[in-house]
């Protein structure tokens, strides 16, 4: 064992222009690996930030679009749900003096202040609390010429008409909701649309957003008839097909660096198999067995595959960070949102490991048969 | 006495298409302790004789016992193992491990053999050394010492785990004649001193002579052997 470990050692020292180019060549397949798979992750962990992070990943709602009673519904939260919201929502006019604008006022209970993080949003003002108090979107805020502290008059459909003062203005980073949204209490809200102890939907952020589908299926079951449960996931097929597209051509130029890393390394080997033939000849007649002989290549495999993998993973964690460092947005935040997931990082450092070590295998092998003689006879 | 190397009937035939007898039923006894010589044209086969005796080239008939072993029932690890610590080889070309220093190639047997390198070994490595004159370039890679010194290491190194017989293929054949005398009275010396066998291949009439016996071969067969007393 540990003569044919001093013996590849001394191998690999010996001739190091080879070792470090063998190095390099595990090392920057193992780089492109962790590149190319945390930047992929990091690129769809953001896509699907920005699809969901902010939103509902289920919404129960009545088929007919009705008022509801949760507890006639027949909802019961589970573990699965990390954030409920009891929402009221409806369509209404707001006006200031001569200007008016169609809005929808939504309801701020515990749930929909996390799933939509309202107090991190507010550009101005604070959250309301009582009933006469409202957040508009910026746009619609802008539309309307007001500003944190103006009074503006929300008519109903139903010509129920309020004095509500704005206390904040929120930017939610979507056009759609800036211009329309604006946020009341919920008690607000039901006593406006007259609407008592009901919500119009029930809006559920899930811990694991991949099993959304799943979850609202359970969810519709235990709910009684007449409700529709709709879920992120049935919404998006097209970006979630596109992202699992993504991931397979990333495992694939995955399996294809480590295939040109293994072969890489095979012939490598084997080319020094034929280097060192005197010198495994010498050995053989000295009297080393032939499992020895073979280990010193299994030994160069994996001292190869160490500091490979180990050069590889500084490599492309330094690759990462540079990357993060410079591709930012205006705004300062980074373009792609990048976690360093050390078990990925592990696991590319640990294949590298093992396929040196099955390269090395076969000029291993190859020095079993290598007979003393023949080097001894063609000195 | 006792015989350490018994050869019985060895024929070696090269090639398969076009054959070559090399040797032709070749019959020799080497006693324990003797200090034996091997002399002969070149091309007559004594490197491939001494081969076949270390275990390095397998004979196409006849048999070989070793300490009354017959090597033909000996598996594979145990000829290597025979091959560390039983014979000691000193090739006709001087093989060192040009990755390793003299010391270091003169230390090798002891660490194939799987035994750590005490301080005991190591001033017997030293000792070694001194003894085949080395003791200035013994930190030079085998690379960097001429061929003399580098044959005198593989002597060196031959010596390392008292084997019980040297096989020495022209161990002298790139020395001058003062190193020549030396590398005798050496073996000569660990001859007397630790009862081991020498079977020594030599173009040298004047180093034959020193022997106790002096087998020629010819044409693959032995046509000489004279014991001296
Ligand atoms: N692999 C081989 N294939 C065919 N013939 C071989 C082979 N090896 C050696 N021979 C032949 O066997 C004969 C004996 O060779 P050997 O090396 O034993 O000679 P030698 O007595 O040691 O000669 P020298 O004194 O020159 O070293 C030679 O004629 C040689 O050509
Ligand atoms: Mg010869």
């Amino acid at each position: 064992m540990k003569v044919a470990f001093t013996i590849a050692k001394r191998f690999l020292t010996y001739s190091k222009g080879q070792t470090l180019a063998i190095m390099l060549g595990i090392a920057i397949g193992v780089s492109v690996q962790i590149f190319i798979g945390l930047l992929i992750t990091g690129l769809q962990t953001g896509l699907i930030d920005k699809t969901v992070g902010n939103s509902a990943h289920i919404i129960v709602t009545q088929v007919d679009d009705e008022a509801f009673s949760v507890t006639q519904s027949g909802f019961k939260p589970v573990d699965d749900f990390t954030s409920i919201s009891y929402a009221v929502d409806g369509a209404l006019v707001v006006r200031v003096g001569d200007t008016s604008a169609s809005a929808l006022l939504r309801s701020a209970d515990e749930g929909a202040l996390a799933i939509y993080d309202y107090e991190e949003k507010l550009t101005a003002g604070r959250l309301p609390q009582t009933d006469d108090e409202v957040i508009l979107g910026n746009l619609l805020a802008e539309e309307l010429g007001v500003d944190v502290g103006d009074t503006v008059t929300l008519q109903t459909f139903t010509n129920e008409t309020r004095e509500v003062t704005v206390t904040g203005v929120f930017d939610l980073s979507v056009a759609a909701i800036n211009e329309r949204w604006m946020v009341g209490t919920p008690s607000g809200a039901q006593s406006l649309f007259g609407l008592g102890n009901n919500v119009t939907s029930i809006e559920i952020q899930v811990k694991d957003v991949f099993a959304a589908d799943a979850l609202a299926l359970t969810l519709k079951d235990e709910l009684r008839s007449g409700y529709s449960v709709v879920d992120w996931k049935s919404q998006n097929e097209s970006l979630l097909s596109g992202l699992n597209g993504q991931s397979i051509s990333s495992l694939m130029i995955q399996i294809f660096v480590l295939i040109s890393v293994v072969l890489g390394i095979a012939s490598v080997l084997a080319i020094t198999v034929l280097q060192k033939s005197k010198q495994i000849g010498i050995l053989k007649a000295m009297g080393i067995n032939d499992t020895k002989a073979s280990l010193i290549f299994l030994f160069q495999g994996l001292i190869l595959g160490i500091f490979g993998a180990l050069l590889g993973v500084a490599l492309g964690v330094g690759l990462l960070v540079s990357f993060t460092t410079f591709a930012r947005n205006p705004d300062g935040t980074a373009l792609i949102p990048i976690t360093f997931d050390v078990p990925f990082i592990l696991f590319s450092a640990g294949v590298a490991l093992v396929s040196a070590m099955v390269a090395s295998l076969i000029p291993a092998n190859r020095t079993r048969k290598l007979s003393p003689i023949e080097v001894i006879r063609n000195g | 006495m006792a015989n350490i190397i018994e050869l019985k009937n060895i024929n070696k035939i090269y090639g398969t298409v076009v054959k070559t007898q090399v040797l032709h039923d070749v019959s020799l006894n080497i006693e324990t302790g003797s200090f034996n010589a091997i002399i002969g044209q070149s091309g007559s086969g004594k490197s491939t004789l001494l081969n076949i005796l270390g275990t390095l080239d397998q004979p196409t008939s006849g048999e070989i016992l070793i300490n009354g072993i017959p090597t033909s029932k000996m598996k594979v690890p145990q000829l290597a193992a025979l091959r560390n610590e039983t014979l000691g080889f000193i090739f006709q070309f001087h093989y060192l491990l040009p990755e390793f220093t003299a010391l270091e190639n003169v230390l090798m047997p002891v660490r194939i053999k799987g035994e750590k390198v005490t301080p005991e070994v190591l001033k017997k490595a030293h000792d070694l050394m001194d003894l085949v004159g080395l003791s200035k370039v013994k930190n030079n890679l085998a690379t960097q010492m001429s061929g003399g010194q580098q044959q005198r290491t593989a002597i060196a190194r031959s010596l390392m785990n008292d084997p019980k017989i040297i096989l020495a293929d022209e161990p002298t054949g790139n020395l001058d004649s003062d190193t020549t005398e030396q590398v005798y009275e050496l073996m000569r010396k660990i001859n007397k001193t630790f009862n081991t066998t020498f079977l020594i291949i030599t173009h040298d009439r004047k180093v034959a002579e020193k022997t106790d016996r002096i087998i020629e071969i010819k044409d693959g067969r032995i046509v000489l052997d004279v014991v001296k007393n």
